[in-house]
This record gives C-alpha cells, structure tokens and sequence, in this order.
C-alpha cells in the first residue's frame, strides 16, 4: 500500500516528459498525423543540414515541424506545404528535389556511372575469357618440356 | 597510353573534389531573389503594443537593408561595428530582433550602437520562417520596389558590401 504515490509520482513525471517530447499530439486525426510523420522526415533542416526536421533538435527544425503542423491542422495539401518551404527555402530542404534542369545531374547520374560500371566489368569478364585459349598450346607444349626433363 | 584513361578520370576527380572544397553548404541560395519580400508586421521595439506596426508596404520606395540580428548571435556582433559605420554613410537599414526578448535587444543596442532607422521584434520567428532565415545574421537587400535584390548569409562583411550590396544599392536607387 505505501509506495502507490511514489509510483503514481512516478507516472506522472513519464506523463509530462512524454507530453513535452511530442507537445503537439492530440491535435490531427490520425490520417494528418501520417502526413505529418512522413512530410518531417522529408524536409531537411538547414542548421544542422544532413538531419531531417524530424531528427533534428535545433531550433529552426522545431519551428518548421510546427510550421508543416499547424498547415495540415488547417487543411492544407502535402504539396501545399512543400511549396511553402520551397519558395522560402528553395529545393535544397526537399531530400527528393524535384527534376528539373539543374538537378538532372543529380537524378541521371547514379544510372549513367551504373551503365558505365557494368560495361567495364562486361569488358573485363570478355577478355578474360578469351584470353587463356590464346595461350594454351604454348604453355602446355613448354610444360611438358619442362616435365620430361625433370623426369629421369 | 594505357594509364591516359584512369589518369583522365583522377584528374577530373580532383578538379571537382576542388570546386566542392571552395563551396560553402552553408550558402544556400535564396529563391526569394527577384520575389517581392514576403509580407510580415511586427510591432516595434519601445512603441507600445498599439502603436503601428512594421510592415512591408512600409520598406519600399527606397532601398533598404533588412537585418535579422538577435542580441544572443554571435556573429551580430561580428558585424555590427561595420552596419554603425553603413548607417553613418546614410545607408538605410532595418533591423529585425529575431527571437529575442525586447529588453535584450535594447541592452544590446545601447551597448554596441543602434544602426537601424526602425527595429521590429520577431519573437516567435514567424518573421524569418517567412523570408527564409535560417540563422542570424542574415541581411537582405531590398530595392526601391520592395524586391529582394540579394541576400547575405552570415555577417556582412566589408567584402561583401563592396562587391555584392554596395552596387545593388547604387543601381537601385537611380
């Protein structure tokens, strides 16, 4: 019977440090707080630029995660907002840039080094191939040279 | 000759591994240049909260500098002493006290000078979610019709002035 208000003491402290780690909860349906989840995780932060705003703790990831909050609370659509931090902060807070003329070479150069890779290991699997059976006749002709000599 | 293809490609490496070297990630490029500045009104520090506020339509027909600074910011300070010597050239500047508290930002213009004609409070940041800033100091250029001309990230830097901001001004206010 005595330790049930330390416990409930305790409970109550995990109450207020899960309510300040996630102060915003409550507030979207669960369809928006899908959209919420997945809209933080694909805007960059660009204090600390190689974090989400949703990994990120600086201050300006905060305020865009309210920002992208408040907007879905109020009906705005994923592109709506997307086009909110764009025009502020350009493409760079996108982790998937739109494809536009500038960031072709973004998008187009991971398949083109592929392309150039397999055709290097093409090239380089086709001469090995061909080459031992060009050498062959000699090797073995010299081989057994060499074993009849040794061979008393 | 069998070494000109790797040689190519190594070199070509190291030719672009240099430009990356002399990129700075932190100067992201502002797409609000050639926008008009996105509208905000704040109030202004020592008016009281009735009194008109600070807003867009009230920075244009001139050009004018727009500071983000906050009495916390380091790099503030690292340009103060040069926006003192741009207000003494009679270069128009307005300051926005980016989360910050009031009585802060009036300590530390008392301390280190005041060079801005007006100072707006922009404590929640709503402000600066607006126009883009990403860390204080940051210093907009507008022109006379209230576009964004140029954006400084960090402090302004005698460099910057002369090269970058010096000549805007120049050009926009003919």
């Amino acid at each position: 019977m005595k330790p049930r208000p330390i416990v409930a003491l305790l409970l109550a402290a995990f109450v207020g440090i899960a309510a300040a780690l996630t102060p915003m909860e409550g507030t979207l349906t669960p369809e928006q707080d899908a959209r919420y989840r997945v809209l933080i995780h694909e805007l960059r932060c660009l204090v600390c630029q190689n974090q989400t705003i949703a990994d990120s703790n600086a201050d300006l990831a905060s305020d865009l995660r309210k920002q992208v909050h408040d907007r879905i609370a109020a009906g705005e659509s994923d592109d709506d907002i997307r086009r909110y931090v764009t025009d502020r902060y350009g493409d760079f807070v996108l982790y998937k840039p739109p494809l536009t003329a500038r960031t072709a070479a973004l998008w187009i150069a991971p398949f083109l080094l592929a392309l150039l890779g397999i055709g290097l290991v093409l090239r380089l699997l086709r001469r090995n191939r061909s080459a031992p059976a060009a050498a062959t006749p000699v090797d073995a002709q010299r081989l057994r040279q060499l074993l009849d000599e040794k061979d008393p | 000759m069998r070494y000109a293809i790797p040689v190519v490609v190594l070199v070509a490496m190291l030719v672009l591994l240099g430009i990356g070297l002399k990129l700075d990630p932190r100067e992201v490029p502002s797409p609000l240049i050639g926008k008009p500045a996105p509208a905000f009104e704040l109030p202004l520090l020592g008016a009281d909260p009735e009194a008109p506020k600070l807003s867009v339509a009230s920075l244009t027909g001139r050009p004018v500098l727009v500071n983000f600074f906050a009495s916390w910011c380091a790099g503030c300070r690292v340009e103060h002493p040069l926006l003192m010597e741009l207000s003494k050239q009679g270069v128009e500047i307005v300051g926005i006290d980016y989360k910050d508290a009031p009585e802060d930002a009036r300590a530390w213009l008392a301390r280190h000078g005041n060079p801005y004609r007006q100072v707006a409070l922009d404590r929640v940041g709503q402000a600066g979610l607006d126009w883009g800033v990403y860390g204080v100091p940051e210093t907009y250029v507008l022109g006379a019709d209230g576009r964004v001309l140029f954006k400084q990230i960090g402090p302004v830097t005698p460099q910057a002035w002369e090269r970058d901001i010096r000549p805007l001004l120049a050009g926009a206010a003919r």
